[in-house]
């Protein structure tokens, strides 16, 4: 690797955790490079939060005290030294730890100055981020009194007024409406650029639209790891959803080169299912003009979480004496 | 740190009507409790002028009023301290601290001056009140100043406990219920035991107020306070380390 290479802003090796008897988390580990933006995808109680919750010091992880495991957030131990490591963290948990009863202006005060900035500092910090986060209309009001989408862009001012070096985000876009979705992802992207961040989630679109590399946590493990362009092919299932005005008879549809199979949701719409390496599509349109069936809609199909776990676990139990993304 | 963490306590308590109307509440309490002794010191004034020595009015109606107020401040100092950890358990707001670059002295030690200098504020009426009397007559500031010292070590004291069993649990009622419990307990074992050197009154804070109250400035009472604000505080920051470990 080559000198350009961005510095490692945290590094966690051999992560475990147990709740009494139940393990939940099993040997995890991971690094994230300055300018990176990891996803954590997983189903709901795979263990992303038990993994954020360690990273950012709120819950030790089994054997702390061991040497095998180890967090570090920018070279420094966040088990050995948690004060001095956790001033580079910034960290959304699920529920957005907000004073209710304090206006914004006041709360983001508080969370810079508890992060140690000093006053005169943090008044410059919580213009920038009331900014970033479009909290300028708000700032004097109540927490309280605000809406979802704007109490969750306060959680993630808290998280981000500190510039630490690493921003954890624990579904930053969950109970938001889409243009809420929209410009939350866009933050996210830009704080990617200065810091490194880690978001969790369960929808795999925000992954492919937001992230440069994912991570696939399932039963407290992590299964897969790569960038996420490549995690893509993954993503898209062999077929795709048509609308017809003007249906052929279902055999018709079914006779076209390259189609597996079809299936009639409604009167004008059909799943169409294709091997993966021969796409129909174009004949299928092409037909379509010919024959004046009226293609209104053509969309491929979006795998589910639990397609493309399949598709992962296939593939890793087929290439078992190949390391798991070994390809660089 | 712990001055921010106090302030911030301080701005919350401030920014609920409940503190508001409680303060108001109390503030009215305090001064019928002061105006119902000084009516019963005035009745008695002219057979007290007989006496040879007579007790003034700073025996007679200061003490007995400080006596009170200790005495209501174990009822409400768990209303107060139940929010410390146990609401910000709840509220979700606990993981902001833990994730924050500050020890669990920081956390303990700024939620208990926070709340130390809310109660302060509210009980200093009371002296205030006192010291009216001095546009009348003459005050012994020795046996004022024993019992505002006495009240403030006793109310560290209950702060402490509070804090403690605020750090136990999630939800503030059971920290209420649960801090009330042990204060008011020790007072009844305090109060229960008729033996002369029983080990109870040994344990009870109210006991150890009584020589304050009396003006008698003890510094073996003191080290208690003390010690036992010491005690509950350490077993906080313990907790909360706990928290860390047991999730």
């Amino acid at each position: 690797m080559s000198n350009i290479t961005p510095e490692i802003t945290l590094s966690a090796r051999h992560l475990a955790r147990s709740f009494g008897s139940k393990r939940v988390i099993h040997d995890v580990s991971l690094e994230l490079r300055r300018g990176e933006v990891l996803g954590l995808l997983g189903h709901n109680g795979a263990g992303k939060t038990t993994t954020l919750q360690m990273l950012t010091g709120c819950l030790l992880p089994d054997g702390a005290g061991e040497n095998a495991c180890s967090i570090e957030i920018c070279g420094i131990s966040l088990l050995r030294q948690p004060v001095s490591a956790k001033a580079h963290i910034g960290y959304l948990p699920e529920t957005p730890p907000l004073y209710r009863e304090l206006s914004v202006n006041d709360y983001l005060m508080f969370a810079a100055r508890l992060r140690g900035m000093k006053s005169a500092a943090a008044a410059g910090a919580l213009a920038q981020t009331v900014q970033r986060c479009g909290l300028e209309a708000v700032g004097k009001k109540i927490i309280g009194t605000l809406s979802k989408g704007y109490q969750q862009r306060v959680g993630i001012a808290q998280a981000i007024i500190h510039r630490p070096a690493v921003i954890v985000l624990d579904e930053p876009t969950v109970g938001l409406d889409p243009t809420q979705i929209r410009d939350i992802r866009t933050l996210i992207r830009e704080l990617g650029d200065s810091s490194s961040v880690i978001i969790s989630t369960h929808l795999l679109g925000e992954v492919e639209s937001l992230c440069d590399r994912v991570e696939i946590m399932q039963h407290g493990k992590l299964i897969y790891g790569d960038t996420s362009a490549r995690m893509q092919k993954y993503g898209c299932a062999s077929g795709f959803l048509i609308s017809l005005r003007n249906p052929p008879p279902l055999g018709e549809l079914e006779s076209i080169e390259g189609v597996s199979g079809v299936e009639q949701i409604s009167a004008t719409q059909f799943r169409v299912l294709h091997a993966p390496e021969a796409n129909p599509s174009a004949a299928l349109l092409a037909l379509a003009a010919q024959h004046g069936w009226q293609l209104e809609q053509l969309t491929p199909l979006q795998a589910t979480l639990e397609e493309v776990f399949a598709k992962i676990t296939e593939e890793i139990t087929a290439a078992k004496n190949n390391p798991e993304g070994a390809s660089e | 740190m712990i001055r921010l963490l106090a302030l911030r306590e301080l701005r919350s308590l401030f920014a609920m009507p409940s503190t508001w109307f409680m303060l108001a509440v109390l503030q009215f309490i305090f001064a019928w409790f002061f105006l119902a002794r000084l009516e019963a010191f005035l009745e008695i004034q002219p057979q007290l002028a007989q006496l040879a020595n007579p007790p003034g009015v700073t025996v007679t109606v200061a003490a007995p009023v400080f006596n009170t107020v200790a005495l209501l401040l174990m009822m409400l100092v768990p209303m107060f301290t139940m929010r410390l950890i146990a609401e910000e358990r709840r509220s979700h707001t606990f993981a902001l601290l833990l994730s924050a670059p500050l020890s669990g002295l920081h956390i303990v030690l700024g939620k208990f001056c926070g709340l130390l200098v809310f109660l302060v504020l509210l009980v200093a009426s009371v002296p205030l009140m006192l010291y009216t009397l001095s546009l009348g007559t003459a005050l012994d500031h020795g046996l004022l100043l024993s019992n505002m010292l006495g009240l403030l070590l006793l109310t560290a004291s209950y702060v402490a406990l509070g804090l403690y069993v605020s750090a136990l649990t999630t939800q503030p009622v059971i920290a209420a219920i649960g801090a009330l419990a042990a204060s008011v307990g020790l007072w009844l074992a305090d109060i229960g035991a008729t033996a002369e050197d029983s080990p109870w009154h040994l344990i009870s804070p109210f006991n150890h107020f009584q020589s304050f109250n009396a003006g008698m400035l003890d510094s073996g009472d003191a080290a208690f306070f003390v010690l036992f604000s010491l005690f509950f505080l350490l077993l906080a920051i313990r907790r909360i380390h706990n928290n860390r470990v047991y999730g």
